[in-house]
């Protein structure tokens, strides 16, 4: 029987250098390798589910058997001109904007689904990176809720718990994870985290320096709600809009003072009922020795 | 192109985080769109239009690179006397025969000589041909040197009739405004290309075009592609690095079946298919094939080099080398010919393999209504494609049209082998053979189509083995002795690339092109892939990675011709053979060594000096001066102005599609004249405008592919990761237009043209805006093509409301513009969905 | 004019309106584990206070109360897993970070106490032992009645994470107006009703009722309790059963009828407590808007 908190398993010496992802969501071509790659590698069961008009969005969103998801968001020039200027804008659709950006498990440093989960199936391996062991999962579904992302869910097939596992079973083998692998634009980079996080920094500048003041990083700041998160992305947009939280934050982090209400409130349990009883009890003898002048 | 090529893409992705403009020019606003940095919205069927008024830009502002242009172009050549352009004749050309509804090409040649073109339709008897233009090599230098003589050349470009002034003349009226008022590209956003590409061209730049099917499906598609061929060639990015127009081809490759064409006018290596009126001997035949300038000159010894391939011994120097056993044409024998002569009972069998027309090919139904009349058909696919099930599942059979006890049709379905599972080679878009091995063996019955051809070619000799009709010796002399390797004898693909790339006297691989003979020594499959197995290495099969070698990477894989990168690599360098700029040099003349030297192999004589002058009465590519970069043309010049092989006018002109919601703008003349029209009861076309029952379809069709699925779909509408992701039939249109026709996100509609009417979800997006071309408003109804009746996932085809009116050069369909009506809800079924096409029409 | 946008792009919150983050996908089976687990913990707690201050006939039916509580509680829990045969792997590592791994070593040390308890007092054998296990099962049981809040708390779920600080006190009343009210039950049955348990019975409702409207209003903007339908369904039933159920325990008097029925009131009522802060927490975490609102507070 292990005790273990938070900083688990990973950081010994011997540990490889920590990596992760940096998607450059500005060459995404919304081509969905990534997603089908993921699928193939993993051996992720795939549902048609229709059409959704989110775009050219079917998947929606990131649960126990899509680990890689393409969001689409068409921005409209949206103009609100004379009908005579109206069309001829419209017209040049090139001042619209289809944001394409690929999401993933961010491997968080103070991963939340880790931390919550009580049965030690979720750990930090080697490389830094967040897993679960299915072996180990008993599917009570804590990670779920957990998770600031909303990335984890749990598969109604097998009752368990599944994400993104960065491809554990390639960086065994010293393999590029298959999405990276698959990306034909080189949005998805993969490599040491350190090395990523300059990389972005650059990227930025250049295109900053390049008059687009739309982009931003997102999950590139070590200090961050969560610790620092192990896949980062350069958007076009608010996170929001790409359906990420603006500020994420690993609710572990507030563990300290929701014990200590919990133990407040378990003690003034104890404490008003031992006054009952013994108010009570102080009554019933005081009425005895009523009776006795 | 990042929706169909993606990973091709990359290199577009790696040169714009390198500075590169990207333009791209489609009517919606597409995955390609999304990352681009200029998105130019164009009304389907007008590139012609867009594309000239940019020459028109070009040529007003003397943005062209002139000394490329005079050096390596026919711009200073003069055209006879007798042309009339299409701007004095209302949008025709001179030579118009309204009794053959096609043009004599006569009067535009080049005045006092006939050359010959280098590639094109030969498809009538009647090829231009006459007096040897060997002469004219000479005139044409002594025309360069002695500024006295004009007569036929004018390096000044000023002389009215020369190619240069006639362009000028020609482009004049695509102005921007007419730019805006026929593809509906406002005026702010064609100055914004113009520069572009203006900018980037000249000695220290150069800019390129991509294009696919967008250029090439209209009944102007090889039109469309000259006039790109124009403007590069003006703005001098042809032949140099950075430049030139790349086509992306289709299929897997689909660039490999028109090298080895599976094209029924022309032999491996763009050698013309044999015409019955060409005469019966291989003299008669070259004479009328082949030019006497350019490496056209080698002809024979490809032709003969060819025969002794297919025909071994059996070829000999007494019997024309087997020249008597090539099969003839006659006339069109195209794809949609081949489908009219079904329905008119012309033509009996019909071998599908490795296509899907019953959803793939434009007008299906016709397509499918023909299959019902053949007597036998044989689908060799991976699952029951809706080719081979028509005859029980299909609209018309849905619709009463068809009766599966009426048809006739013995249908043999029949399992092939997946890439996967055979050996081989692709020749891709840069014209680059790329080897893949068997990865695993294939199932079951399913074998490779090499095994199939190798068997049936087997049991149809044996049949006729004790034959004595000597129409059955072509097939009996056939060399058909290929090795055959694995658990189910599969032919050996190396040994069929050996053939391809031929063998000497003595059986050794060849290594060049150059060592092809007309005197039967030397055997060649496809003259344009000899060398492919030089030295007996498998060239193709080279996988050294780019990091590893320079930057043109020579080593991976292997291109045509003589695993040359660039085309025409000769015009890289100036007159005198030195780069035209530090920054853009790739081959260059070398004093020293007194050769052509540089990043890539040249694409000229190795030692051919740049001032060579032939001398008078010179032949072959002797007859090409040290100037002469574009070998492959007769006159080794690029040609701006086509003075033969083209069915449609020396120069590119806007014609409307043939189904247009509006009037052409630019000329009287509405449609392309030359364009094949199929005027028959399965292919009603709708009224043009002024026509009674215009207003009946008064959106523009167009249709297109999606990245998740792929073509006629049975290869991804069978794969549940793709259906997952592109999971039902959809069509796009704009907010406008579904306030219009109150069409609802995510509802149905029914989309009806003069053949069909098909179902499909809407999708409301801003992808597709109606364009203005001035006062009007175009609506557009954009379709993707890949749902038909099989599969996972299963939905109306496109194809079925597409009508057919071809390319005349090459034949090929209209996909992209057409017209047709929308709206609200499902289609009828049955009988009732018959009836609802019928009322429509007027 | 303004050109209609297009429905294929997000104009709705968020991303398409899609959950930013994840809701829970707890039964209400949970909700149910929640309620016997106070039962039992509370129960546990009034069965020693009862015990130390020698009522031992009310000692004896809170120890009944406390198994009432107990025995469900586990099948509960596992019938909620996605792999019950896994359940044992709970106990598999000692987890600070994990609310939900140190309430079942809490239940670990509770079951044994308070059944030991149980029986021995049944038994009528060993009185200081049975005080000593009895005191362990009070200490345990009262924090079985509040880790549940600090379960749901530590999650992203914003209507949850945002209560913390009053959860536990909602969880904690309503705990101990179940018990009262359970043990009214079983004192009625066997005589009259014991009035300690009805006064903690009553009083464990009303407060559960203060404390859960000062936590909604605690949670302002962030609170589902009112725009969510079937929660605030949920929490108004709840109300009206606490309040009137302890109101009945009182006004009941002998009469063991009224005494069940309001006993049944105030028992349903936490319940309904515990279901309502589920389907808040569903609505919470499927709204992206809400989870917009909470990151985006000072
Ligand atoms: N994922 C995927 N990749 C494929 C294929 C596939 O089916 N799926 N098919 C392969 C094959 S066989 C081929 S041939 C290629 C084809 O590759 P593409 O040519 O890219 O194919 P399309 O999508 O048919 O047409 C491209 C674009 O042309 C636009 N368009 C329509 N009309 C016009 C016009 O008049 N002018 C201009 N400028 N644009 C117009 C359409 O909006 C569409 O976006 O793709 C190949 N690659
Ligand atoms: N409306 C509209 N129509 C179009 C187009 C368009 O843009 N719009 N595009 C046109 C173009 S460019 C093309 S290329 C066509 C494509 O249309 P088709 O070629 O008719 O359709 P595909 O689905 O590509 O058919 C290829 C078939 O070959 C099978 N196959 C794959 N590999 C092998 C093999 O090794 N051996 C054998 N025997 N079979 C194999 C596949 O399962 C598939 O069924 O569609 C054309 N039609
Ligand atoms: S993103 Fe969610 S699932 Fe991934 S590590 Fe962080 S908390 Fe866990
Ligand atoms: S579901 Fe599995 S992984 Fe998630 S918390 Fe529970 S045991 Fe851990
Ligand atoms: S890293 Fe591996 S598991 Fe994670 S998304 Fe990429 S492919 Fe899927
Ligand atoms: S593979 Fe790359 S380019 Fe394609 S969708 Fe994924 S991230 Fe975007
Ligand atoms: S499908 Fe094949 S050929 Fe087409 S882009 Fe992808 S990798 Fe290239
Ligand atoms: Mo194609």
């Amino acid at each position: 029987m292990t005790v273990v908190d938070h900083q688990d398993l990973s950081v010994d010496a011997s540990a490889p250098e920590r990596v992760g992802f940096f998607t450059d969501t500005t060459v995404c071509i919304g081509c969905k390798a990534c997603e089908v790659a993921c699928k193939e590698w993993n051996e992720l069961p795939s549902e048609v589910r229709g059409l959704t008009g989110h775009s050219y969005d079917n998947t929606v969103a990131l649960d126990a058997t899509h680990w890689r998801h393409v969001a689409f968001v068409e921005q409209p020039a949206d103009v609100a001109v004379p009908d005579a200027l109206a069309d001829q804008l419209r017209a040049q659709a090139s001042s619209m904007v289809w944001l394409m950006s690929s999401d993933v498990c961010k491997h968080c440093t103070e991963a939340a689904c880790l931390d919550v989960c009580p049965t030690g199936s979720l750990v930090r391996t080697e490389f830094d990176t967040v897993v679960v062991q299915p072996d180990i999962c008993n599917g009570c579904g804590y990670c779920v809720p957990a998770c600031p992302f909303g990335v984890i869910g749990r598969d109604d097939h097998s009752g368990q718990a599944a994400k993104c596992t960065l491809c554990y079973d390639r960086l065994r083998s010293d393999r590029t994870p298959a999405c990276a692998q698959a990306c034909p634009t080189d949005s998805i980079q993969f490599g040491p985290l350190k090395e990523l996080r300059e990389r972005a920094s650059q990227r930025l500048d250049e295109l900053r320096g390049a008059g687009d003041h739309r982009a931003r990083l997102y999950g590139h700041d070590e200090d961050d709600g969560v610790g620092g998160m192990g896949a980062m992305f350069l958007l076009r947009d608010d996170p929001e809009v790409y359906g990420l939280p603006p500020a994420p934050r690993t609710t572990t982090r507030d563990l300290a003072s929701m014990w200590k209400s919990a133990f407040t409130a378990a003690t003034a349990l104890g404490v008003s009922i031992g006054a009952v009883v013994s108010v009570a009890s102080l009554f019933t003898r005081a009425g005895r020795s009523g009776k006795r002048p | 192109m990042a929706e169909n090529h993606p990973v091709g893409f990359q290199w577009v992705m790696e040169a714009k985080r390198r500075g590169a403009t990207v333009i791209h020019v489609d009517p919606r606003f597409t995955r390609t769109s999304a990352v681009a940095d200029v998105h130019v919205p164009i009304r389907p069927g007008t590139d012609i239009a867009f594309l000239g008024g940019l020459i028109n830009r070009v040529l007003d502002t003397d943005s062209d690179f002139r000394e490329y242009v005079v050096a390596y172009t026919n711009a200073s050549s003069i055209i006879s006397d007798d042309y009339v352009d299409a701007e004095d004749l209302g949008g025709m050309f001179s030579g118009w025969t309204p009794s053959t509804n096609s043009y004599d090409d006569a009067s535009w040649a080049y005045r006092d000589r006939n050359v010959e073109a280098s590639s094109g339709n030969r498809d009538d008897g009647g090829a231009a041909t006459g007096e040897r233009a060997g002469a004219h090599g000479g005139q044409h230098h002594e025309g360069q040197h002695d500024e006295g003589q004009h007569d036929t050349d004018d390096p000044t470009l000023q002389h009215p009739n020369c190619v240069f002034q006639i362009l000028r003349r020609h482009f004049a009226r695509y102005t921007p405004e007419m730019v805006a008022a026929t593809c509906g590209i406002p005026r702010e956003l064609f100055d914004r290309v113009a520069d572009a590409i203006i900018e980037n061209s000249g000695r220290e730049r150069t800019g390129s075009f991509c294009y696919a099917v967008a250029w090439t499906h209209h009944s102007v598609g090889v039109q469309n592609i000259r006039t790109a061929a124009i403007l590069q060639t003006l703005l001098g990015n042809i032949g140099r690095p950075g430049g030139g127009i790349m086509a992306l081809r289709g299929h897997a490759s689909i660039q490999g079946s028109t090298d080895i064409p599976t094209l029924y006018d022309l032999l491996p290596g763009y050698i013309p298919m044999p015409h019955a009126d060409h005469g019966d001997t291989l003299e008669e035949f070259l004479d009328s094939a082949a030019a006497d300038t350019g490496h056209r000159g080698a002809m024979a010894s490809y032709t003969v080099s060819l025969l002794k391939a297919w025909f071994g011994d059996a070829a000999t120097e007494d019997n024309d080398y087997a020249y008597g056993h090539l099969p003839r044409i006659t006339g069109d024998h195209s794809t949609y010919q081949s489908i009219l002569g079904m329905l008119d009972g012309t033509v009996d069998g019909f071998f599908v393999l490795g296509e899907n027309p019953a959803v793939g090919s434009a007008n299906a139904g016709m397509h499918r209504r023909a299959m019902a009349e053949l007597a036998w058909l044989v689908v060799r696919d991976f699952q029951e494609i809706e080719t081979a099930a028509f005859w029980y599942d299909s609209p018309e059979i849905e619709t009463g049209e068809l009766r599966t006890e009426d048809i006739a049709t013995e249908v043999f379905l029949l399992p092939a082998a997946a890439h996967t599972e055979k050996s081989g080679s692709f020749t891709q878009t840069q014209r680059l053979l790329q080897w893949h091995d068997k990865a695993v063996e294939p199932q079951g019955d399913c074998r490779s189509d090499l095994w199939f051809f190798h068997r049936l070619g087997q049991l149809v000799r044996h049949r006729l083995a004790r034959s004595t009709d000597p129409r059955d010796h072509p097939v009996l002399d056939l060399t058909w002795d290929y090795p055959t390797e694995g658990p189910y004898d599969d032919p050996d693909s190396e040994a069929v690339l050996a053939e391809i790339n031929g063998w000497g006297p003595d059986g050794s691989p060849l290594s060049a092109y150059t060592d092809l003979r007309a005197d039967g020594s030397t055997a060649c499959g496809c003259w344009i892939y000899c060398g492919c197995r030089a030295d007996g290495v498998n060239q193709p099969r080279r996988r050294r990675p780019g990091n590893e070698q320079s930057w043109v990477a020579p080593e991976w894989g292997w291109a045509w011709p003589a695993n040359r990168r660039i085309l025409y690599n000769r015009a890289s360098a100036d007159p005198n053979g030195v780069p035209w700029s530090e920054r853009k040099k790739y081959v260059w003349w070398d004093d020293d060594q007194q050769q052509w030297v540089g990043e890539d192999v040249a694409d000229f004589q190795v030692d051919k000096r740049p001032d060579y002058e032939p001398p008078d009465g010179a032949e072959g590519v002797e007859a090409l001066a040290g100037t002469d970069a574009f070998i492959m043309q007769s006159d080794g010049r690029a040609w701006l102005f086509v003075p033969s092989g083209l069915k449609d006018g020396p120069l590119p002109t806007h014609y409307e599609p043939q189904e247009s919601p509006i009037a052409n703008p630019l000329y009287e003349q509405q449609d392309n004249p030359a364009m094949q029209r199929i005027d028959r009861p399965e292919n009603p076309i709708a009224p043009s405008p002024g026509e009674p029952g215009h207003d009946r379809y008064p959106f523009v069709l167009t249709t297109y592919r999606v990245t998740e699925h792929h073509t006629a779909g049975a290869m991804s509408r069978n794969v549940d990761r793709l259906n997952e992701l592109q999971p039902e039939m959809f069509c796009e249109v704009s907010p406008e237009l579904a306030a219009l026709q109150g069409l609802r996100h995510l509802d149905f509609a029914t989309i009806v043209s003069p053949r069909a009417a098909i179902e499909a979800r809407v999708i409301v997006t801003d992808r597709i805006a109606p364009l203005r071309l001035g006062d009007q408003v175009v609506h557009q109804v954009g379709v993707p093509y890949h749902w038909g009746s099989k599969g996972q996932v299963t939905g109306d085809s496109a194809n079925d409301l597409l009508g057919l009116g071809l390319d005349p050069n090459v034949h090929i369909q209209d996909t992209k513009s057409q017209v047709c009506t929308i709206v609200p809800g499902r289609r009828p079924t049955g009988a009732a969905r018959r009836r609802l096409v019928e009322e429509y029409r007027p | 004019m303004t050109v209609a946008t297009s429905t294929g792009s997000s104009s709705t919150a968020g991303y398409y309106g899609q959950p930013i983050v994840a809701p829970h996908v707890w039964e209400d089976t949970i909700g149910w584990y929640f309620f016997t687990g106070g039962l039992a913990g509370a129960s546990a707690v009034l069965a020693s206070a009862a015990d130390i201050a020698g009522k031992q006939r009310l000692a004896t039916h809170a120890r009944r109360a406390a198994m009432i509580g107990l025995v469900p509680s586990p099948l509960l829990l596992i019938a909620d897993l996605g792999r019950p045969e896994r359940f044992a792997n709970m106990l598999r590592v000692v987890k600070p970070t994990s609310p939900m791994n140190i309430g079942s070593w809490l239940l670990a040390v509770f079951a044994p106490a308070a059944g030991g308890a149980w029986i021995l007092g049944e038994l009528g054998r060993l009185p200081t032992s049975t005080r000593m296990l009895g005191l362990v099962g009070a200490v345990t049981g009262a924090v079985v009645t509040t880790y549940t809040a600090v379960l749901v708390t530590n999650t992203a779920t914003p209507a949850w994470h945002e209560a913390k600080g009053e959860l536990p006190y909602v969880f904690a009343a309503s705990a101990a107006g179940s018990a009262g009210a359970t043990v009214t039950v079983l004192s009625a049955m066997s005589g009259r009703p014991d009035p300690i348990a009805v006064a903690v019975g009553a009083g464990g409702a009303v407060a559960e009722a203060i404390a859960s409207t000062v936590m909604q209003r605690r949670l302002g903007d962030l609170s589902t309790y009112h725009s969510d339908a079937p929660t605030r369904r949920l929490d108004r039933l709840a109300k009206l059963l606490s309040i009137g159920g302890a109101v009945g325990l009182v006004a009941a008097r002998q009469s063991r009828l009224r005494t069940s029925i309001a006993a049944a009131a105030v028992l349903t009522g936490s319940v309904c407590v515990r279901l309502a802060v589920l389907r808040a927490g569903t609505a919470s975490a499927s709204d992206p808007a809400s989870v917009l609102r909470q990151q985006q507070r000072p």
